[in-house]
């Protein structure tokens, strides 16, 4: 058998690092004029497909990004990093704003029918909306085994062994190719592109798509009602002594009296 | 990489945090990149300095692309990852590591600009640009990577032989050779018509004799570029320099100690002597007696990458100060709240978008063409001017604190004094910038 063909999603999101602020209809977050980057986990998995390149594991590493325009640019970065090619799956902003877990997953799957993937790799879950839903639900459409939150990938004969967080400890899973894996934060540390691979990006191939040539049509299946800020803070009190703190958590009612 | 990786870690476990704190480490972060409008092929309206909630934010200057951003996020990393954390210990030690040089090699920092046909990265000189901004950035002027990359590769790459190139630029890419610039000496320093040191032809060879003084990475330099009179007989002196491509370990090439200067503490700038230094005419630089048009050609880069520099570091001391005095109590409330205190911000950050305003038009015109010396003349000397004048108010509005080394605005004052000395200093610039004005059609 000759190399994995591996897909990687390529996350936009909102910069690790920015100051989230609230839209003041309270219908979503700002994004315009906000930095965005890869998502964290996303990059882990990014840079996992190509140790596995590397280690001539994988013979192809394709990035693919579902969103606004503005992916490309995220895709540029995965493709300076060492990805071999990339798909854009076109969203305008408006419907982008509609976009679940549910329709990436599908759009993910039909690409890895496709493109004979053998290997999906996903970040855990997406810094924005935390929903940690794709991989799963991906694996699930293609009726492939799933290793999420691997912190550690070995190839043995057709199969992967993959190492995950969970609970409490660590478990070891094998899985049959093809397979979908899910990255957590101690898989890898992501290389920065240098700059010869920054300028070989640009050549690189970028494929755009609809969601539509896939057969995804971007209807939500739930609502957002409202997105408010958490609430900030209650100061506390200083109490004198523990009498005084037993005291008050019995009137409170969290503890028995 | 731990650095970042805590930090990520730190975010990614708790619930996001709104109260980050504003830290010049972080300052990736404060990005507000107005890209939004970016659309297909079509331009993207980059945000100038000054629109930017950081003066140091990553996607922001028409002058820039998306793949310079790319770039520049591998700089910032690999200066706050590499260069930051080691930065005490190197000023103690009155030079950086060897690591590092070898480091910044391997992740393709070195000699950015230099075309790939020479084996240099083959980066335009924005590219390499980007380096000596995220130096600025994290405040740390011990490693001399712009001197080396952007001063002395020119150099051979513009006036060496095939064989020169081969010999040194491979390894200068790589970080295992050092290179520096030994013009100045004891006795003559903008006045380059008075250097002493020099080389008299014997056979093929050459007999170097003489001594050089503040010579930036001249204590880790593998290879010096030296310059030298060969004709005492010329009818100026401008006519009768040469340079030369002399290699540690030369029988007569010795280094002297490691200067103790005001800043620059990590920076290993040192005294180089010369004492029968025999030469083979392979390690003649171009053709003998046009040293002096050579510096010429050059001299433009090395007083943009000065202004360069400086600039940055305006920005830098600028967001630190703003973070320091919008921290600091006085008085029952943040320095920031005062209106004296804002009024010097204001000021400030006014001056600073003024100066990035020249500093960027001089990068354009040079990327694309090379720029002329008076311009390159104006930035160095009017923004290693402001530096100084940034610097001392940044370190006012931290008060005693901003006195203490352990401070980095201590730092980055003691670090501004040299700008308007060396690579010319200002009252020379003042001369090139005047000459043209007041000439005799």
């Amino acid at each position: 058998m000759s190399g994995l063909r591996v897909l990687v999603g390529c996350k936009r999101v909102i910069d690790y690092a920015v100051k989230i602020r609230v839209k003041p209809d309270k219908t979503g977050v700002v994004t315009d004029g906000v930095k965005h980057s890869m998502n964290p986990f996303d990059e882990i998995a990014m840079e996992e497909a190509i140790r596995l390149k590397e280690k001539s594991i994988a013979s192809e590493v394709i990035a693919v990004s579902c969103g606004p325009p503005q992916c490309q640019e995220t895709l540029r970065t995965a493709m300076a990093m060492g990805a071999d090619k990339a798909i854009l799956v076109e969203v305008d902003p408006a419907t982008y704003e509609k976009v679940q877990p549910l329709h990436v997953a599908k759009i993910l799957a039909k690409i890895a029918q496709e493109n004979k993937i053998d290997l999906v790799l996903l970040g855990k879950q997406a810094i924005d909306d935390d929903c940690n839903q794709t991989g799963q639900m991906t694996a699930a459409l293609l009726d492939w085994p799933q290793a999420t939150f691997a912190s550690k990938i070995e190839k043995t004969d057709g199969e992967l062994k993959v190492v995950k967080e969970i609970d409490g400890g660590l478990e070891t899973v094998t899985v049959k190719l093809p397979a979908v894996a899910t990255a957590d934060l101690r898989l890898n540390e992501p290389r920065y592109a240098t700059l010869p691979n920054i300028m070989k990006a640009k050549k690189k191939p970028m494929d755009k798509k609809k969601p539509g040539d896939y057969g995804v049509e971007i209807v939500p299946t739930h609502k957002v009602i409202k997105v408010e800020d958490p609430p900030t803070r209650q100061a506390g009190q200083k109490l004198e002594t523990v009498d005084d703190l037993v005291h008050k958590l019995k009137d409170q009612g969290l503890i028995p009296s | 990489m731990a650095a970042v990786r805590q930090s990520l870690w730190r975010l990614l476990s708790k619930p996001r945090c709104s109260s980050l704190p504003v830290n010049t480490v972080r300052c990736r972060s404060l990005a507000s990149e107005l890209k939004s409008s970016t659309n297909e092929g079509g331009a993207s309206l980059r945000p100038e300095i000054g629109q930017a909630d950081n003066l140091m934010a990553i996607g922001t200057r028409r002058i820039y692309s998306e793949e310079h951003d790319m770039f520049r996020q591998t700089a910032r990393r690999f200066f706050q990852e590499e260069v930051l954390p080691n930065h005490s210990e190197w000023e103690k030690a009155g030079q950086v590591s060897k690591e590092i040089w070898e480091r910044a090699g391997e992740t393709g920092l070195l000699g950015v600009n230099t075309p790939e046909e020479f084996g240099g990265l083959g980066g335009d000189y924005l590219m390499t640009n980007i380096l000596m901004e995220e130096q600025g950035y994290v405040n740390c002027s011990g490693p001399g990577f712009a001197l080396h990359s952007d001063i002395v590769m020119p150099y051979i790459t513009h006036y060496g032989t095939k064989e020169q190139i081969e010999k040194f630029i491979p390894r200068m890419v790589a970080g295992t050779c050092i290179g520096c610039i030994a013009m100045s000496e004891p006795g003559a320093g903008s006045d380059l018509q008075g250097i002493r040191t020099n080389a008299k032809k014997d056979g093929d060879d050459w007999i170097l004799n003489g001594s050089k003084v503040f010579i930036t990475n001249g204590f880790m330099s593998g290879v010096a570029l030296v310059v030298a009179v060969t004709n005492m007989e010329a009818k100026s002196a401008a006519h009768g320099i040469s340079l030369f491509l002399v290699e540690e370990g030369m029988p007569g090439f010795k280094k002297g100690r490691k200067l103790e200067k005001v800043g620059l503490k990590a920076q290993d700038t040192s005294e180089l002597f010369f004492e029968d230094v025999r030469l083979p005419s392979s390690a003649l630089l171009g053709e003998a007696n046009k040293g002096f048009y050579y510096l010429m050609q050059e001299l433009p880069q090395e007083r943009l990458l000065i202004a360069s520099m400086g600039q940055a570091a305006c920005e830098w001391m600028f967001e630190e100060t703003r973070n320091y005095v919008r921290e600091r109590k006085a008085f029952g409330r943040t320095l920031a709240k005062l209106q004296t205190i804002q009024h010097k911000l204001a000021e400030m950050k006014t001056e600073i978008c003024i100066g990035r305003a020249f500093m960027d038009q001089c990068l354009e015109i040079h990327n694309i063409k090379g720029l002329d010396s008076s311009s390159a003349s104006m930035a160095k000397y009017w923004i290693s001017d402001l530096q100084n004048k940034i610097a001392t108010q940044c370190l006012q509005l931290h008060g005693g604190w901003g006195y203490m080394l352990e401070y980095p605005i201590a730092r980055a004052f003691i670090d501004a004094r040299v700008q308007p000395i060396y690579g010319g200093s200002n009252e020379i610039m003042k001369e090139l910038i005047a000459r043209p004005i007041c000439a005799d059609k």
